[in-house]
């Protein structure tokens, strides 16, 4: 069993070597590949289980020919775990992609495209299994660079060129943090390996631990996307296939998450203010995430703004946890460990699948503008269906996943705000009304969503003329949203399963002798019976007798086919429906001092003669104040810095030998009297 | 048994009632004689009897919603104590549980709303979302000062644990009574949120969004406003008062649970109906206001249950 890990390994190699090589037959290639990448994630999905059911810990170490450098790999449970929802999550979008792509065929390279695809999803598989840091980095760049490429595959348009642009200094930015992190690591213990890092993390300095820690923050939480690194996401994640955008938005930004619960929980030890910190920014996250998503009319911004929301709402479980720790409640910090872990698989299966049925619309479409949609539950009604399942599940409503994570993450909130001491119950109620409120307005912003693309008229001639998409693409839609109800009711499964590993992190290893028996008054995991099932025995028995007791009082009145009320208006238009921007005004209008809302208004006077009035053009939309107020201004100090260090490049051979000369005997200084 | 079967019917059979009642206070308040309270009977009676119009645009989503919500409704009041401390329904009890269940029948109004391609109803739509997403929070949080005193986030546990606390603990629990109060004038859409019986578009929330439905599909939706209502005003009354309910199953106490529950809901209705005929419909953009007072009052009363 444990060899199916490297031969997968060697699967996804193999196919990203055909792909590049038959890439002068594209169907070839691209058939080839994604069979084989599916192959490769069968085998891993399976690998996982096997750690996953039988608890086992795999540690394999390779030492290479440079110093510190080593291939290290461990899968213990929560790699395992992240395995699971990579393998997941790939099966269908490779199935996916499989009639996806087709008609890029005739304009771009797919056989290009299926190299980096199956780097991209190796990578991934490396990054959750890596123990040594300069190891990791080196994966993890792996993975940063192939999914660049994978982001500027439709190289045709301008704006993928800058989204790929922005997610390439992005995640640069981060991996610095990030190696600047595990260099001071290595200072202070000697090391770049997890293992002997983690067996003298008690003994790490506190300043070094905390900036450390703070650059870990930085650069992990960029990659999640957390407000306010995120500025990357919502254009990369749009700018990608719809496919690609699903693995980064369902598995590729939850390695982010990953790394926090590797560092924070596994190798490092809190400190005090760490888990006030995520809880903080997790609160912010998914507030704000959400109501950005709100104002948005690109279907895949929206979804990407959604993601941002959901990595706050991991965040809130991961940040409790991480308080409760350093309060020495261990039993609390389970609770809310797993709601965080519980929603990271959640919000992989329903991401993706909104992401897959929002690219179905697209293919069919070919805009991602959701104001032109319309009526496309008709056309296309298994797609519709599947968003709807996905849109319930993302919003956190009963019988889907999202429900049980969101349940579980409020259990760990709860237990904070019951505190005594009143630091502790603020931030907790803090978070908890920013949950509530991301629960209201998410259900605001899916009604929008689904509302306005599939239901009423078409709002253009694209719309109307949809059709339902292949069958590939349908059955990998399907099952991901049938995981959305199994991961519902297998709840209590789930949560026993992630128990056992979330017990065997490093900081519930730690002190086992130390610990402080918690008091499980409030609803302790025993008690977490979880009964979707019975919720939805129970819908379905009331929803049959009433349809029943409806048809036998009123099964003789007819139901007319009617036009509908307008106040008089005979034809009615597609343009008098309300549009995605219109649902959202007034929402807008009320977080006013978040959103800074614009409204610009154009007035032609083309024919103001011949008309009574002339014609105006409104274009309501909000300003991006984190562009305005934090990036551009950074982008102009390197800009003037820039300026100024051009002054010493002079173009001229000998200036920079000089330079070198200079620079050389400064360290040969520095080597003399420091070293 | 008994007790499942009676919290399964008391909803759908006493929920018009309930509507007849408001209405005859409000006629009261207007100096107006009124209609009987038992009209809303009749009316739906009415309603299941008539031709209904769907409009060609319409998906499966119009057709299925009022079934859906109607369900929806039905299974609410199986976790909350309605007579006695006794039952238990496990999970069904959980207050998320039921706040999601209310948010679930809301989101697919909303869409039903939407569908038929009216502007009316995707106006309606629009304005019961942004209230529900606020709503929500300030209903949660109304709650949650009971579930952290009581320890737990199951309601027949909150309300045996309230009914035997000294009195001197109580304040807190009135501050977040105000703040359930302002969520259920929000959830059932009485005045200063919403108008049930407007007849200008411009104003509707509710009404708006089902302006579309007619027929037996209309007398469903109607009824399940009338259950919601119901619902609330035993929540209310059960959870924050919880005086009265019977701590056994004889007979005898579940008789006298039946009059003391009757007569609270009744003393809760009297006030909704009073309160709503003496204010003014607020303005949309004025709702928020009203709505995150409710939301601090939730917050005040969770600190004061420190004290």
């Amino acid at each position: 069993m444990e060899l199916l890990f490297p031969i997968a390994i060697e699967i996804f190699c193999i196919s990203a070597v055909l792909s590049f090589i038959l890439q002068k037959v594209k169907s070839v290639s691209h058939f080839t590949s994604s069979g084989l990448s599916l192959i490769g994630s069968a085998f891993m999905l399976v690998f996982a289980g096997y750690i996953l059911l039988t608890h086992t810990v795999i540690n394999v170490v390779l030492p290479t020919s440079f110093p510190l450098f080593t291939l290290s790999f461990h899968v213990d449970g929560l790699a395992a775990f992240f395995i699971f929802v990579i393998a997941l999550i790939a099966l269908p979008a490779t199935l996916y992609g499989i009639s996806y792509l087709k008609p890029y065929y005739t304009q771009y390279n797919t056989g290009v495209f299926g190299f980096f695809y199956n780097l991209f999803l190796l990578s991934l598989f490396l990054v959750v299994t890596s123990y040594n840091g300069l190891y990791f980095l080196f994966v993890w760049e792996l993975m940063s660079l192939s999914s660049f490429f994978l982001v500027i595959f439709e190289q045709n348009h301008p704006s993928t060129i800058k989204a790929g642009f922005i997610y390439f200094v992005m995640t640069h930015v981060a991996t610095g943090c990030i190696s600047f992190a595990f260099i001071l690591l290595y200072l202070a213990t000697g090391s770049f390996d997890f293992s002997v890092i983690k067996s003298h993390a008690e003994l790490i300095p506190m300043t070094i631990k905390s900036i450390a820690i703070i650059c870990f923050i930085v650069g992990f939480g960029t990659k999640a996307g957390i407000i306010p690194f995120h500025i990357w996401l919502p254009k990369a994640h749009s700018a990608a296939p719809s496919h690609v955008s699903a693995l980064m938005s369902g598995v590729m930004i939850k390695m982010g998450i990953f790394m926090f619960f590797r560092m924070f929980l596994d190798v490092l030890t809190p400190t005090p203010w760490l888990g006030f910190t995520i809880l903080f920014l997790g609160a912010l996250s998914s507030i704000l995430g959400v109501l950005y998503a709100l104002s948005e009319h690109d279907s895949k911004r929206l979804l990407a703004y959604h993601s941002i929301e959901n990595i706050g709402i991991i965040l809130l479980g991961l940040g409790g946890g991480l308080v409760f720790l350093t309060l020495n409640y261990p039993a609390f910090a389970i609770i809310s460990i797993i709601a965080g872990l519980y929603h990271t698989i959640n919000h992989a299966i329903f991401k993706s699948l909104l992401f897959l049925s929002a690219g179905s619309v697209i293919s069919q479409t070919h805009t991602r503008n959701i104001e032109e949609y319309g009526g496309l539950i008709k056309k296309m009604p298994y797609t519709a269906l599947f968003f709807l399942i996905g849109a319930i599940a993302i919003t956190g409503l009963p019988p889907f996943n999202g429900f049980v994570s969101e349940w579980l993450t409020f259990q760990g909130l709860f237990k904070g705000i019951a505190f005594e001491g009143m630091l502790i119950k603020a931030a907790f109620i803090f978070a908890g009304v920013c949950l509530a409120f991301t629960g209201g307005l998410a259900a605001a912003c899916f009604v929008k969503a689904f509302g306005i693309t599939f239901l009423a008229r078409p709002r253009s001639v694209e719309s109307q003329h949809a059709k339902e998409s292949s069958f590939p693409m349908v059955l990998s839609m399907g099952f991901l949203a049938a995981l959305c109800l199994v991961f519902s009711i297998g709840a209590p499964y789930v949560i026993a399963q992630l128990r056992v590993l979330v017990q065997a992190l490093g900081s519930f290893t730690r002190h086992t002798s130390a610990m402080v028996p918690a008091h499980e008054k409030l609803t302790d995991l025993a008690a977490l019976n979880f009964n979707t099932m019975g919720l939805l025995l129970g819908f379905t028995i009331s929803a049959a007798v009433v349809y029943a007791l409806v048809y036998l009082v009123s099964h003789r009145q007819k139901t007319v086919i009617g036009s509908i009320w307008e106040c008089g208006y005979t034809e009615i238009t597609p343009r008098m429906e309300i549009t995605a921007t219109g649902f959202s005004r007034t929402l807008i209008l009320i977080f006013k001092g978040i959103f800074r809302p614009t409204k610009q208004v154009h007035v032609e006077y083309v024919d103001a003669d011949m008309r009574y009035a002339p014609t105006k053009t409104v274009t309501l939309g909000i300003s991006d104040i984190y562009e305005n107020n934090m990036y551009y201004p950074l982008v102009k100090l390197f800009h003037r810095i820039s300026i100024q260090v051009k002054k010493i490049q002079s173009g001229n051979i000998n200036a920079y030998l000089l330079y070198i000369f200079l620079t050389l005997i400064g360290l040969l200084l520095v080597a003399r009297y420091y070293l | 048994m008994i007790l499942i079967l009676i919290k399964l019917l008391i909803l759908p059979l006493l929920s018009p009632l309930c509507i007849g009642i408001i209405r005859k206070i409000d006629a009261f308040m207007q100096n107006r004689r009124g209609a009987s309270v038992i009209q809303p009977y009749f009316d739906l009676w009415k309603l299941f009897h008539k031709d209904e119009v769907i409009s060609p645009d319409a998906s499966w989503i119009f057709r299925a919603t009022p079934y859906i919500i109607f369900a929806i409704s039905l299974m609410l009041p199986l976790g909350i104590p309605l007579l006695s401390q006794v039952e238990s329904w496990g999970f069904f009890s959980d207050f998320l549980v039921v706040v999601y269940l209310l948010a679930l029948m809301t989101f697919f109004l909303a869409l039903a709303g939407i569908d038929t391609g009216s502007m009316f109803g995707g106006f309606g739509a629009s304005r019961e979302m942004t209230l529900s997403a606020l709503t929500e929070a300030v209903l949660v949080f109304s709650l949650l000062p009971i579930a952290i005193i009581s320890q737990t986030s199951n309601l027949i546990l909150m309300a045996t644990t309230t009914s035997s606390l000294p009195p001197i603990t109580y304040f807190p629990i009135f501050i977040a009574f105000i703040g359930f109060f302002i969520a259920l004038m929000a959830e059932t859409g009485r005045i200063p949120f919403d108008n049930p019986s407007t007849h200008l578009e411009l104003t509707m929330i509710h009404e708006a969004m089902i302006i579309e439905y007619s027929g037996k599909r209309l007398a469903l939706i109607e009824w399940t406003a009338a259950n919601k209502f119901l619902f609330f005003v035993l929540l209310g009354a059960n959870i924050f008062f919880p005086y009265g309910l019977s701590t056994t199953t004889n007979l005898l106490d579940l008789l006298i649970a039946v009059g003391v529950v009757a007569m609270k809901a009744l003393l809760l209705i009297g006030a909704i109906g009073i309160i709503e005929s003496s204010i003014a419909k607020y303005r949309l953009f004025r709702l928020p206001d009203l709505l995150l007072t409710g939301l601090i009052l939730g917050i005040i009363s969770l600190i004061a249950t420190n004290i």
